[in-house]
C-alpha cells in the first residue's frame, strides 16, 4: 500500500530524511520510534504532502501511484489521512461543519454526491460516541480552546469520519492522560481493518500498549536504523535510545 | 472649471427654492464658507495621509439630475432585505421615490428630511438636532451640510420600539453620465426606544458616482441603535460616509459597517458620550479585490465614566485592493473605569495588496482599561495545510478560512435575514460555495 524509497527530504536546505525506506502493507501497523529529532513529523508531513519540505531524493508510492507532485488534498483523496501532533485552531469554523466540507471535498474527488444531511449526523453520532466526545463539542470552533486531549480525540474523531486507507498517527499520545489514551487507542483500533493501515509516530511505547504493533521502526539521524517486532519497543523502552544512536 | 468651484458657483441655484431667512439655511451658508475656505481634503491632512480624492474630485460630476429617473420594484428588488417586512426610505439619484418607498407616521416618524426641514411640526425637533454633532470644521461634512435638502429622517419617540427595520436605500441610476450625490439623515431615538436600521448606496449602471453622505444619530437614555451600512456598490461608484452618534446616559449604538465593493470608500464614523454607563460598538468587515480602496475612520471620545467602546474591523485584501484603519480612541481625565477595547485583524492575500493600520490612543484618565491590537498577516500556511490535508481544495480551504476569519463579527449581526444575506455576499465575494452557513 505504502512504499518509501530511499526517500531524502530537506526544509530550507536542511536535509532531515536521509534515506528512508519502509514498506506498509494493508492490514499492517507500523509504529515508528525515534528520539526527538529524529526525523518522524518531518516524515509524516513528507506523506501528507507539505510543501515546506523538499524532497531530494527517493519516492513514495501510494497505491502504487507515485505521490510527488500531488498536493495534500490530492493524497488526501487517495485515503492518507494525517493526525497532527499539534492540530491547528481554526476560530468561525465548527467541528461539524468542518467535518461536512471535508467529507463532500473527498466525495467529491470520488465522483460522488454530498452526503444527505441525516446520514452525516448518523455517522456523527456513531463516531462520537465511540470516541465519547460530548454533541457540544461538534458545535464549537475547531480546536480553538481545545485541552490537549480533546485535540487529540478530534483528530481520531475525524479519522474515524473519512475513513481512509492510510491514518499516519503523528504523536497522538502526547498530552493524553490514561483514559484518553484508551479511548483514543480504542477509536484507532475500531477502526483498523484488513483493507486499511496505520502508522503510528510515538516517542514513547506506552501507545503501543493499546496499539499493537506488527511492525516497529527506529528512525533516527534521518533513517531507518532498526526494524523489528512490538518486542522492539519493549527493549527501547527498558534500554532508552542510547543504544540505537551507536548503531547508526 | 474646477469642481470644487463648481460646487460653489452652482450654490446660487441651489438655494433657489429655498427660504433664505431659514436659520437652517443660515446654518447651510456658513458651511459652504467652511468648505469653501478648506476645500477638499488632501493626504497633507494626517486623517486622510493613505486616501486620495485627487483622482475623485479632479473630475466633473452632475450635481442636480435633470430627470427623475424610474426604475422598475424588479430591477432593484434584490437590494432590499425582501424577506422581511421594512420601512423604506428609498432615493434615486438623490430625489425621494414614494413608489419603492414605504414610510410611516404611525407612532413613529420615517420620512422625507425634506420634510422635516420645511414642516413646522418638525421645527423643535430640527432645531435641536439638526447639525449639532455634524462636524463644523471637518470640509466634506459642511460641504454636505451646505447642500442638505434631502434624505431619511427618523425619530422614534419615547418608550417605541420599531417592530420593523428601516431600511435606507440611496439608487443611482446611471441617467446622468457622472453624479455627486449629497444625502443628509436625521436619526433621533429618544429615550428606552429602538430602531434597527440598514443604509446602502447603490448604482445600477456603472457609471461615475460619487456619494458624500452625513448622518447624525442621536441615542437618548436607555435606547439602542442597532446601525448597518452594507456597502457593496460597483467598481464605478465611490462613497464618503460621514455618521456622527451622540449617546445618552445608558445607551447602546452599535454599527457595523460591511464593505465589499465600490472604487474609494471611506467611512468616517465618530462617537460622542454625555452620560455614565454607555456601551459603543462599531464592527466592520472589509473585503476588496481589483483596485478598491477602503479607509475606515473611527473615533470614540470618552468624555463620561463607565462607558465602554469595542471596536472590531477585520480586513481581507486580495489583488492590488487597500485598505486604511485609522481607530481613534480619546479618554479624557473625567471619564474614568473606561473600558474601551479596539481590534483590527488583516489578511492579505496577495503581494499588491496593502494595508495602513494605525490606532490612536488617548488615554487622560488612569483608573481605564484601553487595549488595541491590529494584526496584518498572510494565511496562516499551517492551517492551510491542515485543511487540505483533510481533502479540503486549496481554494476552498482559503475560502473556508477568510469566512471563518470574518465570522465573529457576523455572529453580533441581530437581523437573520440580513446576516445570511450577508454570509451569502461574503462566499460569493470569496468565489466558493461553501455549502453551509457559518
Amino acid at each position: 500500500m505504502l512504499t518509501i524509497e530511499n526517500l531524502h527530504a530537506e526544509v530550507e536546505g536542511r536535509t532531515i530524511l536521509n534515506g528512508i525506506d519502509l514498506n506498509v502493507k494493508p492490514g499492517e501497523i507500523h509504529a515508528i520510534m525515534g528520539p526527538n529529532g529524529s526525523g518522524k513529523s518531518t516524515l509524516s508531513s513528507v506523506i501528507a504532502g507539505n510543501e515546506d519540505y523538499d524532497v531530494t531524493q527517493g519516492k513514495i508510492l501510494f497505491k502504487g501511484k507515485d505521490l510527488s507532485g500531488l498536493d495534500p488534498e490530492e493524497r488526501a483523496h487517495l485515503g492518507i489521512f494525517l493526525s497532527f501532533q499539534y492540530p491547528v485552531e481554526i476560530p468561525g469554523v465548527t467541528v461539524t461543519n468542518f467535518i461536512k466540507t471535508a467529507i463532500n471535498a473527498n466525495r467529491k474527488a470520488q465522483g460522488l454526491s454530498d452526503l444527505g444531511a441525516s446520514e452525516l449526523l448518523k455517522k456523527i453520532r456513531e463516531k462520537s460516541t465511540l470516541l465519547d466526545i460530548d454533541s457540544k463539542f461538534l458545535s464549537r470552533s475547531l480546536n480553538e480552546g481545545f485541552s490537549g486531549g480533546e485535540k487529540k480525540r478530534n483528530e481520531i474523531f475525524q479519522m474515524a469520519m473519512l475513513e481512509p486507507t492510510l491514518a499516519i498517527l503523528d504523536e497522538t499520545d502526547s498530552g493524553l492522560d490514561i483514559d484518553a489514551l484508551k479511548i483514543v487507542a480504542n477509536g484507532v483500533n475500531k477502526f483498523k481493518a484488513k483493507e486499511n493501515a496505520v502508522v503510528v509516530i510515538t516517542h514513547y511505547q506506552r501507545l503501543l500498549e493499546y496499539i499493537v504493533p506488527d511492525f516497529v521502526h527506529v528512525l533516527f539521524g534521518g533513517k531507518i536504523v532498526k526494524s523489528g517486532t512490538k518486542e522492539l519497543a519493549h527493549e527501547l523502552e527498558a534500554k532508552g535510545y542510547d543504544w540505537i544512536k551507536e548503531l547508526a | 472649471m474646477e469642481f470644487k468651484e463648481k460646487l460653489i458657483s452652482s450654490y446660487l441655484a441651489f438655494e433657489g427654492d429655498l427660504d433664505l431667512l431659514d436659520s437652517v439655511h443660515q446654518t447651510r451658508a456658513k458651511a459652504l464658507r467652511v468648505f469653501e475656505k478648506k476645500g477638499f481634503p488632501t493626504k497633507k491632512d494626517e486623517s486622510w495621509k493613505y486616501t486620495s480624492l485627487n483622482a475623485l474630485v479632479n473630475a466633473d460630476y452632475a450635481l442636480f439630475p435633470r430627470s427623475e429617473a424610474s426604475i422598475e420594484l424588479k430591477d432593484v428588488k434584490k437590494y432590499f432585505l425582501y424577506d422581511t417586512d421594512t420601512y423604506k426610505v428609498i432615493f434615486i439619484d438623490g430625489v425621494y421615490s414614494p413608489f419603492l418607498s414605504n414610510t410611516t407616521h404611525d407612532g413613529l416618524d420615517v420620512c422625507l428630511m425634506s420634510a422635516a426641514l420645511t414642516k413646522p411640526k418638525y421645527r423643535n425637533l430640527i432645531n435641536t438636532y439638526f447639525n449639532k454633532i455634524a462636524s463644523l470644521e471637518e470640509s466634506l461634512t459642511a460641504l454636505n451640510t451646505s447642500y442638505s435638502k434631502e434624505g431619511a429622517f427618523v425619530y422614534i419617540p419615547k418608550k417605541t420600539v420599531a417592530e420593523k427595520p428601516i431600511e435606507i436605500i440611496h439608487f443611482a441610476s446611471g441617467e446622468e453620465h457622472s453624479l455627486w450625490l449629497q444625502p443628509r439623515n436625521l436619526i433621533v431615538v429618544d429615550k428606552n426606544s429602538q430602531v434597527q436600521i440598514i443604509e446602502r448606496h447603490q448604482s445600477l449602471k456603472d457609471h461615475p458616482v460619487v456619494t458624500n453622505s452625513v448622518t447624525e444619530v442621536y441615542v437618548h437614555e436607555e435606547a439602542f441603535v442597532d446601525y448597518y451600512k452594507l456597502q457593496n456598490d460597483l467598481t464605478s461608484a465611490s462613497l464618503i460616509d460621514n455618521t456622527y452618534i451622540q449617546q445618552a446616559k445608558n445607551s447602546h449604538a452599535s454599527v457595523h459597517t460591511f464593505s465589499l465593493g465600490g472604487k474609494l470608500v471611506r467611512n468616517n464614523l465618530r462617537y460622542y458620550h454625555t452620560g455614565q454607563r454607555i456601551l459603543s460598538t462599531l464592527k466592520g468587515v472589509t473585503i476588496l479585490e481589483g483596485k478598491q480602496h477602503v479607509d475606515h475612520s473611527t473615533m470614540v471620545h470618552h468624555s463620561h465614566p463607565n462607558c465602554e467602546s469595542h471596536q472590531d474591523y477585520k480586513g481581507i485584501f486580495s489583488e492590488r485592493s487597500e485598505g486604511v484603519f485609522n481607530g481613534q480612541i480619546l479618554v479624557e481625565k473625567i471619564a474614568q473605569k473606561t473600558n474601551a477595547f479596539q481590534q483590527n485583524n488583516n489578511v492579505l492575500l496577495d503581494d499588491k495588496a496593502t494595508v495602513n493600520s494605525k490606532p490612536q490612543l488617548e488615554i487622560y484618565a488612569d483608573d481605564v482599561k484601553c487595549s488595541h491590537g491590529c494584526t496584518i498577516g498572510q494565511m496562516d500556511e499551517e492551517a492551510l495545510f491542515y485543511l487540505q490535508s483533510r481533502g479540503i481544495p486549496k481554494k476552498e480551504a482559503k475560502a473556508l478560512m477568510t469566512y471563518a476569519f470574518a465570522n465573529n463579527v457576523l455572529e453580533s449581526v441581530q437581523l437573520p435575514s440580513l446576516k445570511k444575506r450577508i454570509n451569502g455576499q461574503i462566499a460569493s465575494k470569496l468565489g466558493v460555495n461553501l455549502g453551509f452557513e457559518l
